[in-house]
């Protein structure tokens, strides 16, 4: 492969036509998706990992009534969701909500938040779940002997602890969603891997496009780690 | 300087961890301002009877009346008067994650409603008391031993507490710490605070005590004033248990 071929390949794949364009709009997508499936992702984390924390911890010390009723509850309702969640595939998953669940809606966007943002809050659940189990119990009695209730005790006390404890892990669930997002052109969605596979279809030059996709997710999973390693320094002030 | 109403009392109070009776009904009262010391070999149930006064345990039977509220009644809200029953710990916990400022005026804050300002200026107050006024802005992991177990007693100071309860406060400390800890006890004590103290200091429980008990097996074996628990124990295992350790 001589430079002039080089160059070539480079205008075909990317210059003729304007095909570059596939590729930054897809980017586009993909940083779309994982931002907002991340946000779903740890809120719904945080909720099922508070409920199924709280069960194991208090469930036995209840006395018998509404709380605990409700309790098991939920929290077999948040064990299900796990199962199930983490038992089936996530392209699976995206195909179910896409043609059966919400085959009316043609918004395939929102669908595949919806189905990223459900499938890493399974994870993200069980990743805080350690978090909170890892904070001596001695935390929590200080919390409560001075007056604080059990949410309060868990928002101002254990819940900051346990996320600066779990943040690599959790750092590395949101590097594995951003490139899970790849399947989204299963559902019509021209997201990065997408577009890089319109290019090679259009061109029948499979190398150039397909490495400029797996350079860009490359670089951007660099970026967060380092965006993250700056978080974890800072977070580490108080460990002297 | 006591008075006659009890402020704290229990009656025929009882605990158990499934088949393991710990407390085997344990009658007593605290007056206000009284400073009662609690001495046992280990297992005998002393830290559990302390835990279950502020429910940090739920005791399985009897009754307990704080300020006149039974605290097993069902409608009781607990949180409310476990602000005014501060506990320090043997192992201190202080939150790792927050300046001492702000460990001492996050309860205040949250349940007093002091303003920002109102509760930093109170814990700051609080800890020129203890000799710690520079350390205000220093986390928990910069402090020796002894000094977060300072911060942890005004940290518990700050909600204003009328009784505090103190499990085995100095056992986790080296040697040479547990004195400046024991000070700050000591000078609690003369203001005026009412201090139920779960300790192995014989020489504290001495000098300090208004009353001392000695458990072991889940009951009070011996009550009374520190010159007659230690210095004329009636009890054989009392006088057992005094010959091991060294007062």
């Amino acid at each position: 492969m001589n430079f002039s071929k080089i160059k070539s390949d480079f205008e075909l794949n990317f210059k003729a036509d304007n095909r570059w364009k596939y590729l930054t709009s897809g980017l586009s997508n993909t940083l779309k998706i994982t931002f907002f499936a991340v946000l779903l992702g740890v809120a719904l984390g945080v909720l099922v990992a508070i409920v199924r924390s709280s069960y194991d911890k208090n469930s036995s010390e209840m006395k018998n009534g509404l709380g605990k009723f409700f309790l098991s509850i939920a929290n077999a309702v948040c064990k299900i969701y796990l199962t199930v969640i983490r038992g089936t595939p996530v392209v699976v998953q995206l195909m179910i909500m896409y043609y059966i669940i919400f085959a009316s809606s043609r918004n395939s966007m929102l669908v595949a938040v919806l189905s990223f943002g459900i499938n890493s809050g399974a994870y993200v659940a069980e990743i805080i779940r350690s978090g909170i189990m890892s904070i001596d119990n001695g935390q929590f009695e200080a919390g409560r002997s001075l007056g604080l209730n059990y949410v309060q005790t868990m928002r101002y006390i254990i819940i900051p602890q346990a996320l600066k404890n779990v943040l690599p892990a959790l750092a590395n669930e949101f590097i594995v969603l951003l490139k899970e997002t790849s399947v989204a052109g299963y559902v019509t969605i021209r997201d990065l891997t997408m577009g890089g596979n319109i290019i090679r279809a259009a061109t029948y030059s499979p190398f150039m496009p397909l490495i400029a996709v797996a350079l860009i997710y490359l670089v951007i999973v660099m970026f967060f780690s380092w965006l993250i390693g700056i978080l974890e320094r800072r977070l580490r002030q108080s460990d002297h | 300087m006591t008075t006659n109403t009890p402020i704290i009392k229990t009656v025929n109070l009882k605990k158990s961890f499934g088949n393991i009776e710990v407390l085997k009904g344990i009658n007593l009262e605290i007056n206000k301002g009284e400073v009662l010391v609690i001495v046992g070999p280990s297992g005998s149930g002393k830290s559990t009877f302390l835990r279950c006064l502020n429910f940090l345990e739920r005791p399985t039977g009897g009754e307990i009346y704080f300020e006149g509220v039974n605290l097993l009644d069902k409608n009781v809200d607990i949180n409310k008067h476990r602000q005014k029953m501060g506990m320090v710990f043997q192992h201190f916990n202080l939150f790792p994650h927050m300046t001492i400022i702000k460990n001492m005026s996050l309860a205040p804050m949250k349940l007093l409603k002091l303003s920002k300002n109102q509760a930093a200026e109170k814990a700051r107050g609080l800890l020129e008391r203890v000799g710690l006024g520079d350390r205000a802005l220093s986390y928990p992991s910069q402090l020796s031993g002894g000094q977060k177990q300072r911060v942890a007693i005004v940290r518990a100071l700050c909600m204003d507490p009328d009784v505090m309860l103190f499990d085995e406060p100095t056992s986790a400390l080296d040697p040479e710490m547990v004195g400046e800890v024991l000070d700050v006890m000591k000078n609690l004590a003369k203001n005026g605070m009412t201090m139920v103290v779960v300790t192995h200091e014989m020489g504290f429980a001495k000098e300090v005590a208004d009353k001392v008990i000695f458990m072991d097996e889940g009951i009070i074996m011996e009550e009374g004033t520190p010159e007659e628990v230690f210095g004329n124990p009636k009890n054989d295992r009392t006088k057992e248990f005094f010959s091991k350790v060294l007062i």
